[in-house]
C-alpha cells in the first residue's frame, strides 16, 4: 500500500475517508496541487475544475460528520475525459468548434459519479472528438505518457491513461469507439475496460459513432476498474440501446481464481508484426494463466484482417452524420459570412481539425446515395460476419487473450500517415464492431522501461469474467508498485 | 354519348393552344402532425404558440451527448392511420436520418424512415357524388417535424418549439389528375386523421401540410413528364389553385415547344403564382442511413390487436351505409360524415327515433336545424346543447302529425335554446295541429260563410282566391290547421 494518498486505490480512498482519517477536503487538496505542479509537463487536464472539486469534498466531509451514508466513491478524486458532458464545466472533445461551450446537463456516467460520492476534479485530454490514437489530435494541447515524455500517452483517452497513471486522479472515465480506452491504458501502464455496447449509457457522451462508442473506466487496478464499471454500468431509458439487464457485483467477482477457464489465443491475432517485447510479455501472460489453472486454446477468428476496413466505413459515416449539428449557429465560433452556406463552410473548415475533416469526407462519401450498398451496409454486413466468429469461439473458450497493441507507446509524430496510426488499432477495432467487452490489463514492461498492455475480450455482458482473469494477470506479471518515472514519480 | 363529348366534360383533359390534348399527374406528399403531448424522441411538450424556444430540451435543441428515444403514442397514432388506409404494416421498421443543413434542424439530421417505412400500399378515399374513389399510398412514414426559422430584415431567428413534434408523411401514387382532386384527397385525408383522433389537423396551425408533385403528358401517353415540386400550399383552396396553376404553366411551356424543368417551386397565395425555390443542381443528396441511436420499431401482433380492436368504423363504411340504409343523399352523406361528432350524432338521433326510415329526415333536421344553429352560435356538433334523442323526438311529432313542420322548426328553436322537450313546449304553448275533421269542418263553415262574394269568386274560377281561405283557417286556428287536411276540406267545401 503507497503511504502517498494520490495513489491509494478506490477502496482506501473511501474506507479511509469513512474511518475519518483523512478528509475528503486535505485529500481533494493534495489532488488539486499535484495536478498543479506536474500538468504543465503531462499536459492531461483541458478543465481543472477546483471549485467544483471542493464543493463536493465538503459535501462528502458533511456526511461524514453528520453521519450520513456515503457512496462507494466517496472522496475519490476522478478525471473525466473530455467527450463526457458536465453540467456548468466546459466541454469540447478535444475541438476547437466546441470551444467555450458550457453544457446545461450532466452525461448518465456523470450523474452515477456525483451520486457515488465521486470528486470531479476536471476535464482530460483526447483526441479530436475521440479520433485518433495518440491524443496528438487534440485541437488544444499534447498530453506526455508519464513513463516517457518523449512518448504519447496512447489515445484518444490519453488525458486519462496519463493523469491515472501520473496519479493525478484516482481513476478516470474514457471513451473507446475502437480501442480509445484500451489502447492508451496499455501504453500508460493502466487498467482500461470497454463494457459490452449497451451496458453503460450514453445519454450525455458526445458522439463519435454511435453504434461502437461505449464509456468505461481507467484506473490502476482491476479491483478500481470493477468497482468504478460497477457504479457506472445498468439500464437508462434515456439511451435506447441501453440493456436493461442486472448489474453483478463484479468487486465481488475478483476473488476467484481462473481454475477451468478456457482462454482462446486467436491465430490471426499472432500471426501479424508483432513487437518482440509485446511478444514475450504475452507469452509471461499466458505461461502465468496457465499456471493458475486457465486453459490456452489456439482458436481461429477468420473475419480478423476485414475489421479494420469495415471500421473504417462505419465509424466515419455515423461520424460524418453525428457531426453535422456542429455548424456554427449553435456552437462554437460561427465565422463571418454573407450566406448560410458560407458561414457553414468557413464555421465548419476553421472548427474541425484535419483528421476529423478527413473522416467526415470519408463517412460523408460512404453514405452517398448509391454507395451505401457498396459501403456501409457491407460494412455492416462484415460486423455480422465478425460477430459470428466470436460466437463461435465463445461457443468453446471463455475468453480471448490478445495484446492490446502491437508495440508499446510510441514517439510524437512517429506515425507519418494516416494509415500507419490506423493500423495500430487492429487489435482492439473488433471488439467494438462485435459489441463485446474488452479490457487491457498491464503485463509487463518492454527493454525501454515501457507499459505493454494484454488484451481479454469476452462474451456480452460477461464483464465478470474479464476481471476475474485481468486480476490473476494482474497478479502474476502485472506492474505491482511499478510506476512512471518520467514524469511525476514518486519513488 | 360521343367520345367527344365525353372528352369535353372530362376536367382530367386539357385542351392547349395547338388543340393538343394534355392530361397532368399529380402526386401528394403530406405531413400530418400527431395529437401525443411530449415530442417523437424527447419529453418537452408540444403544445401550440408557447413562447419561442421554451419547449426544447437537450435532444431538441442538438446539444452534444443528447440521445433520441422514440414515443411510442406516435407509434400507436401512426398504425391507427396504417390500419384504417389497409397499408401493409412493416413488422420492423426503422428510422433512418436524413442529412441537411439548415438553421431549423439543429442536428443537422432529421429523424425520418427511408427505405423501411412503417406503412405501405394503402389507400385514402375520396367521397365524390354517391361514390367512393380510391386513392392508393405509397406509403406512410414516421419522421419529427423541423423547427421554424423566422426572418426579420438581415436577422433570422430560429423557434425549437416544433421541432421534434412527431410527423407522418403520407405519400401517394400520382394518380391524381386534377387540382380538384388534389384538394379532395387532403380533404379526405384531413377528414381521416381528425376521425382517428390521431391529429387536429388544423392547417393554419401546420399540422397538415401539403407538397405536391405536378408532371403533365400528352393525352394517353404512359410515360410520365418532368415533374415539379410545389411547396407551401397549405389550405385546401391553395393545393387546388396551386395545382391547377402549375398545370396550366406547364402546360403552356410544353405547348409552346420548351421543357418544364425538374425543381422545387414556392407558391405564393397573394400572387396567386409559384417561383421556383430551388433547380435540380441544389437537389440535395440526404444521405440516409439507419439511425444507429434507435433500435428497429417492432409492431407485434399484441399491438397491432390492441389498434385493430379500437379502431372505429371508417367514414367511407359509413358514407356508403347512410345511402344504402338509410336512403340518404350522398351530398348529405359526405357532409354526416364529415366529422366523427356529427356521424355519431345522426346515429344515435337515428337509433332514438321508434320508426324505421327516419334517417332521410332526421339527416336534414341535423344538417339544417341543428348545424344551422350550431354554426350561428360558433358550437361543434360536440358542444350541442340539444341530444340527439330530444331532436329525433320532435322529428316523431312532426312526423306523426302532431304538429306541423312550420311549428316544428319554432319548437326546435325553443328547445335548442332552453332545452325544454319538445312535446312540454308543445303542450305548454298548444299549437298541437288541429286535424279533428269535425273542428276544421266547423272553422271552414264559419271562414266560407262569412266571405260567400270571394266563395262565389274562387268557384268562378279565381284560383287565387284559394290561398285567402287557407290563410282565413290558419288565422282562425292560430296556425295549427293540418294544413294537408285544411286544403283538402276547404276543396270540398267551396266546390272545386
Amino acid at each position: 500500500m503507497t503511504s502517498r494518498p494520490e495513489f491509494w486505490s478506490i477502496a482506501d480512498t473511501a474506507r479511509r475517508i469513512a474511518a475519518g482519517e483523512i478528509t475528503a477536503v486535505r485529500l481533494t487538496e493534495a489532488m488539486l496541487s499535484r495536478i498543479g505542479s506536474i500538468d504543465r509537463e503531462l499536459g492531461a487536464f483541458l478543465e481543472i475544475d477546483g471549485d467544483g472539486a471542493r464543493l463536493a469534498a465538503r459535501e462528502i466531509d458533511r456526511k461524514r460528520t453528520a453521519n450520513e451514508p456515503l457512496g462507494p466513491l466517496a472522496g475519490v478524486t476522478i478525471a473525466l475525459k473530455d467527450m463526457l458532458v458536465t453540467k456548468g464545466v466546459a466541454t469540447t472533445a478535444g475541438s476547437k468548434i466546441l470551444a467555450g461551450w458550457i453544457p446545461p446537463y450532466d452525461a448518465h456516467v456523470v450523474e452515477k459519479l456525483r451520486a457515488a460520492g465521486a470528486i470531479l476534479v476536471g476535464k482530460v485530454n483526447c483526441d479530436e472528438f475521440g479520433m485518433g490514437s495518440s491524443t496528438e489530435r487534440s485541437a488544444f494541447k499534447k498530453t506526455r505518457n508519464p513513463w516517457d515524455p518523449s512518448r504519447v500517452p496512447g489515445g484518444s483517452s490519453g488525458g486519462s491513461s496519463a493523469a491515472v497513471a501520473a496519479g493525478l486522479c484516482t481513476a478516470s472515465l474514457g471513451t473507446d469507439t475502437g480501442g480509445s480506452i484500451r489502447q492508451p491504458a496499455a501504453f500508460c501502464g493502466v487498467v482500461g475496460l470497454k463494457p459490452t455496447y449497451g451496458r453503460v449509457s450514453r445519454w450525455g457522451v458526445v458522439a463519435f459513432a454511435s453504434s461502437l462508442d461505449q464509456v468505461g473506466p481507467l484506473a490502476r487496478s482491476v479491483a478500481d476498474t470493477a468497482l468504478m464499471l460497477e457504479v457506472i454500468a445498468g439500464f437508462d431509458p434515456r439511451d435506447s440501446t441501453s440493456l436493461d439487464e442486472p448489474v453483478p457485483k463484479y468487486t465481488a467477482s475478483l476473488a476467484t481464481d481462473v481454475k477451468g477457464l478456457k482462454i482462446g489465443l486467436p491465430r490471426e491475432y499472432y500471426e501479424g508484426e508483432i513487437d518482440p517485447d509485446v511478444r514475450a510479455a504475452l507469452e509471461a501472460t499466458r505461461t502465468a494463466l496457465k499456471e493458475r489453472g486457465a486453459e490456452l486454446v489456439e482458436i481461429s477468428l477468420p473475419h480478423t484482417k476485414l475489421a479494420l476496413p469495415a471500421y473504417y466505413l462505419v465509424a466515419p459515416a455515423e461520424a460524418s452524420s453525428n457531426l453535422a449539428r456542429y455548424d456554427g449557429i449553435r456552437f462554437g465560433k460561427r465565422a463571418e459570412a454573407d450566406d448560410l452556406l458560407e458561414l457553414y463552410r468557413r464555421s465548419r473548415g476553421a472548427g474541425f481539425g484535419p483528421e476529423v475533416k478527413r473522416r467526415i469526407m470519408l463517412g460523408t462519401f460512404a453514405l452517398r446515395a448509391g454507395y451505401y450498398d457498396a459501403y456501409y451496409k457491407k460494412a455492416q454486413q462484415i460486423r455480422t460476419l465478425i460477430k459470428r466468429d466470436f460466437d463461435t469461439a465463445f461457443a468453446t473458450v471463455d475468453l480471448v487473450l490478445t495484446p492490446t497493441t502491437p508495440t508499446a507507446a510510441f514517439r510524437f509524430n512517429a506515425k507519418a500517415t494516416p494509415l500507419e496510426m490506423y493500423l495500430g488499432d487492429v487489435f482492439t477495432l473488433a471488439c467494438n464492431l462485435a459489441g463485446l467487452p474488452g479490457i487491457s490489463v498491464p503485463c509487463g514492461l518492454t527493454k525501454d522501461n515501457l507499459p505493454i498492455g494484454a488484451q481479454l475480450l469476452g462474451k456480452p455482458l460477461d464483464e465478470a469474467t474479464l476481471l476475474r482473469a485481468g486480476a490473476a494477470i494482474e497478479a502474476t506479471v502485472g506492474l505491482k508498485e511499478r510506476r512512471p518515472t518520467g514524469i511525476g514519480g514518486i519513488a | 354519348m360521343t367520345e367527344a363529348a365525353t372528352r369535353k366534360t372530362d376536367p382530367s383533359v386539357v385542351i392547349g393552344a395547338t388543340g393538343e390534348e394534355w392530361e397532368a399527374v399529380i402526386g401528394l406528399e403530406v405531413h400530418v402532425q400527431l395529437t401525443t403531448k411530449s415530442k417523437a424522441f424527447s419529453a418537452s411538450s408540444t403544445a401550440f404558440g408557447a413562447q419561442p424556444n421554451s419547449l426544447t430540451d437537450p435532444l431538441v435543441l442538438g446539444l452534444p451527448g443528447s440521445l433520441p428515444v422514440f414515443n411510442l403514442h406516435a407509434l400507436e397514432l401512426a398504425l391507427r392511420l396504417g390500419v384504417a388506409t389497409e397499408s401493409k404494416i412493416r413488422a420492423r421498421s426503422r428510422f433512418a436520418r436524413k442529412h441537411y443543413f439548415y438553421p431549423d434542424q439543429p442536428k443537422g439530421y432529421q429523424i425520418s424512415q427511408f427505405d423501411e417505412p412503417l406503412c405501405e400500399a394503402g389507400h385514402v378515399d375520396l367521397l365524390v357524388g354517391t361514390q367512393v374513389k380510391r386513392v392508393k399510398l405509397t406509403r406512410i412514414h414516421l419522421e419529427e417535424d423541423a423547427g421554424k426559422n423566422l426572418h426579420a430584415g438581415p436577422i433570422s431567428q430560429v423557434d425549437l418549439n416544433r421541432a421534434g413534434i412527431p410527423l407522418v408523411e403520407v405519400v401517394s401514387e400520382p394518380e391524381l389528375a386534377t387540382g380538384e382532386e388534389a384538394a379532395e384527397f387532403m380533404r379526405a385525408l384531413h377528414r381521416l386523421v381528425r376521425w382517428l383522433d390521431i391529429s387536429e389537423a388544423d392547417m393554419e396551425k401546420g399540422q397538415l401540410r401539403c407538397d405536391a408533385n405536378v408532371s403533365v403528358r400528352r393525352r394517353g401517353e404512359d410515360r410520365l413528364g418532368t415533374r415539379t415540386e410545389l411547396k407551401n400550399i397549405n389550405s385546401f383552396r391553395f393545393v387546388q389553385n396551386a395545382v391547377e396553376n402549375e398545370i396550366a404553366r406547364q402546360i403552356q411551356i410544353v405547348d409552346s415547344g420548351g421543357r418544364v424543368e425538374r425543381e422545387t417551386r414556392l407558391w405564393d397565395a397573394v400572387a396567386g403564382r409559384s417561383a421556383t425555390m430551388r433547380t435540380k443542381e441544389e437537389v440535395d443528396d440526404y444521405r440516409y442511413f439507419p439511425d444507429p441511436d434507435l433500435p428497429p420499431l417492432v409492431v407485434d401482433g399484441k399491438l397491432m390487436g390492441a389498434i385493430l380492436r379500437t379502431l372505429p368504423e371508417l367514414p367511407t363504411s359509413r358514407f356508403r351505409r347512410y345511402q344504402l340504409d338509410h336512403g340518404v343523399s350522398g351530398d348529405d352523406a359526405r357532409t354526416l360524415v364529415g366529422e366523427r361528432a356529427l356521424a355519431d350524432y345522426f346515429e344515435a338521433a337515428v337509433k332514438a327515433h321508434p320508426g324505421k326510415d327516419a334517417g332521410r329526415t332526421i339527416a336534414n333536421w341535423v344538417l339544417t336545424e341543428l348545424l344551422g344553429a350550431l354554426h350561428a352560435g360558433g358550437l361543434s356538433i360536440a358542444q350541442s346543447p340539444m341530444p340527439p334523442a330530444t331532436l329525433s323526438a320532435l322529428v316523431v311529432l312532426v312526423e306523426n302529425g302532431t304538429i306541423s313542420g312550420k311549428i316544428g322548426k319554432e319548437v326546435f328553436e325553443e328547445t335548442y335554446r332552453t332545452g325544454e322537450a319538445p312535446l312540454a313546449i308543445v303542450e305548454r304553448r298548444g299549437v298541437q295541429q288541429i286535424s279533428d275533421e269535425a273542428l276544421l269542418w266547423s272553422v271552414i263553415d264559419r271562414v266560407v260563410g262569412g266571405n260567400t262574394k270571394q266563395a262565389e269568386a274562387y268557384l268562378a274560377g279565381k284560383d287565387t282566391l284559394f290561398g285567402f281561405f287557407v290563410g282565413l283557417v290558419m288565422k282562425e286556428t292560430s296556425g295549427r290547421a293540418n294544413p294537408v287536411m285544411t286544403s283538402d276540406l276547404l276543396k270540398r267545401r267551396l266546390g272545386r
